[in-house]
């Protein structure tokens, strides 16, 4: 009787990509529904579009490549990654501006490099810094928290402004963005930064509403943070990602903010705020864990964790833009190669 | 705790510092390691069987890591149970034995119990149901005996590493001093395996009498028994076997796989590393199998020769698994027909020889049992998964997390696949033991340990093909060295020839001056004699002969 052949090992674990990307989409719900519970219906219509766009434009790719589209589709990489492009940008965004964004982030970062495992660049980061500096006006139009709105919006005007710029009741964007106060709501670190460059210290910029008190912290967005962080525990838990990076971005972020607000209290942010603003907690756990673009020997996370978080406070202290997650993320796309050639761990039994 | 920080991990153990720390508990953690299920209690529950004698037994020459033994036996040959069928005529040879008494048949190759399973040299014997056995003469007091003399013994009783890697035994031995730790081990950390869980439950006492002999042998400051924390039996068991010899430490190691390893294993217990490329003796530890230790008294105290060892039988297509006392050389298919084997239970009909993190595919029903073989594994359909849906790797990173030898996996994996050898090598392919963590732990199903096995091999036949062009070029630098010599030779040889006869020329042409000159100074002479005749003088011409 002849037998049929194969290679050890045998076994594996029965967790293949697939389930670890859909584990992550499932880690970012309770952040997505803070989003939709402090900001509106925008980022689920965001969420159909860019995931939509993220599968058409990647069976497309699969097509002209000749390969199997539904094999690679099902690798769930590319919904994860319109995902996470779809939470980052502001929810009633013109509809354009997400199929843009993800179709970038699809054709271009990531599969004019190969496709997944392949690509040296954050795909979700990528599209989000190309629509960030191609369409800066539409990339700023945050909502204020809807229970501070002068007209919150519900899912059928969230439909009608993507699509043709104005509510049901016939508003447009800028006025959408009012607060209840008629004046524009700006985001933390919009009112943190323009307070700053106005010449006002940071306990000044502090006194904005959108902030709940002398801590930093913020009506609505930092409450989306910690629904991510809780999203990001999750995936720590189950050992989807390491402990590495997260934690040595984070690590980073409160060492370097808190350097910088001892010597300049009044012209840097505390670290409160810089961890609850923005896309710090959301990108410590889903943006820098992407594994195909960043470090992967375990001294290598470390440092690479621990540069995003330091870029990432010194391009908002001292850079033109109010975050810098993104940036800081590509910025250390660029260095893996070499934290990763210079930080190979020691070989059982080899001298150091 | 000052003194600890400034050991070098690649020293040699202190063996008594080694025995305080296990003693209060302390064992160190080797890098990375998986936790597969270990489904042992399919097999480990019932005591080891004894198999009916099969038809035929196939019986390879070589069974162990080194060359195989020169042929003792011929075609038609009635040989008993032990006696020898090789003899080792070389240190890395281990001669194999007849398992039973009967004849051999046939003297042939035969499917290897090996991965590639080519065909190897195999003698073919034919049971005669007698079971009469060819004992050596036991050595009663075997303390009393010259330690050289018990070596040979387990060379000539077949007795080769019975762990898995199956090193002769007895070039370990020949090491007597200097061995700090004798590691007894009976970790088994292979998923599904339980030969020496049986093994160390059911026959302590015999492991302990192997434990004594290789104590006379090696004359270790400390042994250590190790077994994983997943065999309280078989703890238990050895600590009752040992509970008089204060000089035996046991020690539990948690399970993780491979802590059996041999590395992995050394590291985990004392907290040292063996040196890249080094053997455990250079830091001072030498590592046995409990199974080999159960052969050694069989060889010294009882007189017999290697010829069964445990294998369990195991996997869901099994109605019956459970481990055997199996011959050596019984094929596979009388082990499966007596654990009752379904193959309906099978989608592709798969038998694996060892565990599933190590193990390797058996071609066909008539490979043979062999010295190594402690496991086969036959898994039901939805036991264990198919591997062969390879995507791309996302260097997620869970392989470096997961190795034992501290590698980084996926690097190997890009530099294998590319076939850019230099670069694998400066990773260490080389130091890889093919464990399997990181193709277990692969979300993307690469079968990474085949990569490095296919680049390992190339690098060898790399290394083999530029030896021999090494060769080949230093044949032809010495041929045309030889050739030049020659040349040089005959040019020497015919500038001599010249030389002679310039040589002989110039002396003749001297002669001939010096004759003519003589001629002359005759002539001169005779005119002077005839001169002076007058004088009649018969003083007479002088001797010019010298210059001849």
């Amino acid at each position: 009787m002849q037998f049929s052949l194969s290679s050890s090992p045998h076994n594996r674990v029965r967790r293949d990509t697939a389930s670890v990307m859909r584990a992550v989409c499932y880690a970012c719900i309770p952040g997505i529904m803070a989003q939709v519970w402090f900001f509106g219906w925008g980022v689920m219509i965001q969420l159909m579009l860019a995931i939509a766009t993220a599968l058409i434009t990647e069976a497309g790719i699969m097509k002209l490549r000749r390969r199997n589209a539904k094999r690679i589709l099902s690798d769930y990489s590319a919904v994860l990654t319109a995902l996470l492009l779809a939470v980052s940008i502001p929810p009633l965004a013109p509809w354009w501006l997400i199929v843009i964004g993800t179709f970038f982030s699809i054709a271009i970062v990531k599969q004019l490099y190969g496709g997944l495992g392949f690509n040296m660049f954050n795909p979700a980061m990528g599209g989000y810094v190309m629509l960030l500096i191609s369409f800066p006006l539409a990339m700023s139009m945050w909502l204020p928290v809807q229970s501070m709105a002068l007209y919150p919006y519900n899912l059928t005007d969230a439909l009608s402004v993507i699509f043709t710029g104005f509510s049901v009741s016939g508003y447009d964007i800028t006025q959408l963005r009012l607060g209840i106060d008629g004046v524009t709501q700006a985001t933390p670190l919009d009112a943190v930064r323009s307070s700053l460059l106005l010449g006002e210290t940071y306990s000044e910029a502090l006194q904005a509403p959108i902030f709940t008190s002398e801590s930093g912290l913020s009506h609505g967005w930092a409450w989306v943070a910690l629904a991510y962080l809780v999203g990001g525990l999750f995936l720590l838990w189950r050992k989807f990602i390491s402990w590495h990076m997260p934690i040595s971005m984070l690590a980073g972020v409160i060492l370097t903010s808190g350097f910088l607000n001892m010597i300049m209290p009044d012209a840097s942010g505390g670290v409160l705020f810089h961890l609850f603003s923005g896309a710090v907690l959301f990108g410590a756990f889903f943006i820098v864990t992407d594994p195909v673009s960043g470090s992967t020997t375990p001294k290598g996370r470390i440092i690479f964790g621990a540069l995003i978080g330091f870029w990432t406070v010194i391009i908002r202290t001292f850079g033109g833009y109010p975050d810098a997650v993104a940036f800081a993320v590509l910025l250390m796309n660029i260095a893996v190669p070499l934290i990763d050639y210079y930080t190979q761990p020691r070989t059982y039994g080899a001298r150091s | 705790m000052e003194a600890f920080a400034k050991i070098d991990i690649l020293d040699r153990v202190d063996g008594a510092a080694v025995v305080e720390a296990i003693k209060a508990g302390q064992l160190h953690d080797f890098p990375g390691g998986v936790h597969p299920p270990e489904a042992k209690l399919l097999s480990n529950q019932a005591p080891i069987a004894s198999m009916p004698v099969p038809k035929t037994l196939y019986i390879p020459l070589k069974q162990h890591a080194g060359i195989q033994g020169s042929l003792a036996v011929a075609v038609g040959d009635k040989v008993k149970k032990g006696q020898p069928l090789t003899h080792s005529s070389h240190p890395f040879a281990v001669p194999v034995h007849a398992s039973t008494s009967g004849t051999i048949i046939e003297i042939t190759a035969h499917s290897s119990a090996h991965a590639s399973g080519l065909p190897e040299s195999t003698i073919i014997l034919e049971p005669d149901g007698a079971e009469e056995w060819h004992i050596m003469p036991p050595f009663d007091d075997y303390r009393s005996v010259e330690p050289v003399k018990l070596i040979e013994r387990i060379c000539d009783a077949g007795i080769s590493g019975l762990g898995g890697a199956g090193f002769p035994t007895h070039i370990k031995t020949q090491h007597d001093h200097d061995v700090e730790c004798l590691i007894i081990n009976g970790i088994e950390c292979e998923p599904y395996i339980s030969s020496d869980d049986r093994i160390m439950r059911e026959h302590a006492w015999q492991i302990k009498q192997g434990i004594d002999i290789l104590r006379y042998l090696v004359k270790p400051k400390e042994i250590i028994i190790a077994i994983e924390n997943n065999k309280p039996e078989a703890f238990e068991a050895l600590k009752t076997a040992c509970s008089s010899d204060a000089s035996i430490t046991m020690a539990s190691v948690p399970t993780k796989y491979p802590a059996g390893g041999e590395k992995q294993l050394i590291k985990a217990l004392t907290g040292h590393e063996v040196p890249r490329s080094g053997l455990p003796m250079d830091i001072g530890c030498m590592m046995f199998n409990v199974g080999t230790c159960f052969a050694i008294a069989d060889a010294i105290i009882y007189g017999k020769a290697l010829v069964q060892r445990v294998v369990t039988l195991t996997g869901e297509a099994l109605d019956m698994p459970q481990n055997v006392w199996a011959l050596l050389g019984t094929p596979m298919s009388d082990l499966l027909s007596f654990a009752k084997y379904q193959p309906t239970k099978q989608k592709r009909h798969k038998v694996i020889m060892g565990g599933p993190m190590m193990g390797f595919a058996v071609a066909n029903d008539s490979v043979p049992v062999v010295k190594i073989t402690n496991c086969v594994l036959v898994p039901a359909a939805d036991e264990l998964p198919d591997i062969d849906d390879e995507k791309p790797c996302i260097r997620c990173g869970y392989c470096t997390d997961a190795c034992p030898a501290g590698l980084l996996p996926q690097q190997l994996y890009w530099y294998s696949k590319a076939k850019d050898y230099p670069k694998a090598e400066e990773y260490a392919l080389a130091d890889c033991i093919e464990c399997g963590a990181c193709a277990y732990v692969c979300p993307s199903e690469i079968p990474l340990v085949q990569y490095y096995r296919q680049a390992k091999a190339e690098i060898k036949a790399q290394l083999d093909e530029q030896q021999k062009s090494e060769k080949a070029k230093l044949r032809f630098e010495q041929r045309q060295a030889r050739l030049e010599a020659d040349k040089k030779a005959r040019e020497e040889k015919h500038r001599k020839a010249a030389e002679a006869r310039k040589a002989a020329m110039e002396n003749n042409g001297g002669d001939a001056k010096a004759k003519i000159a003589a001629a002359l100074a005759r002539a001169k002479a005779k005119k002077q004699q005839a001169a002076k005749a007058t004088n009649s003088d018969t003083s007479s011409t002088d001797n010019n002969e010298s210059s001849e």
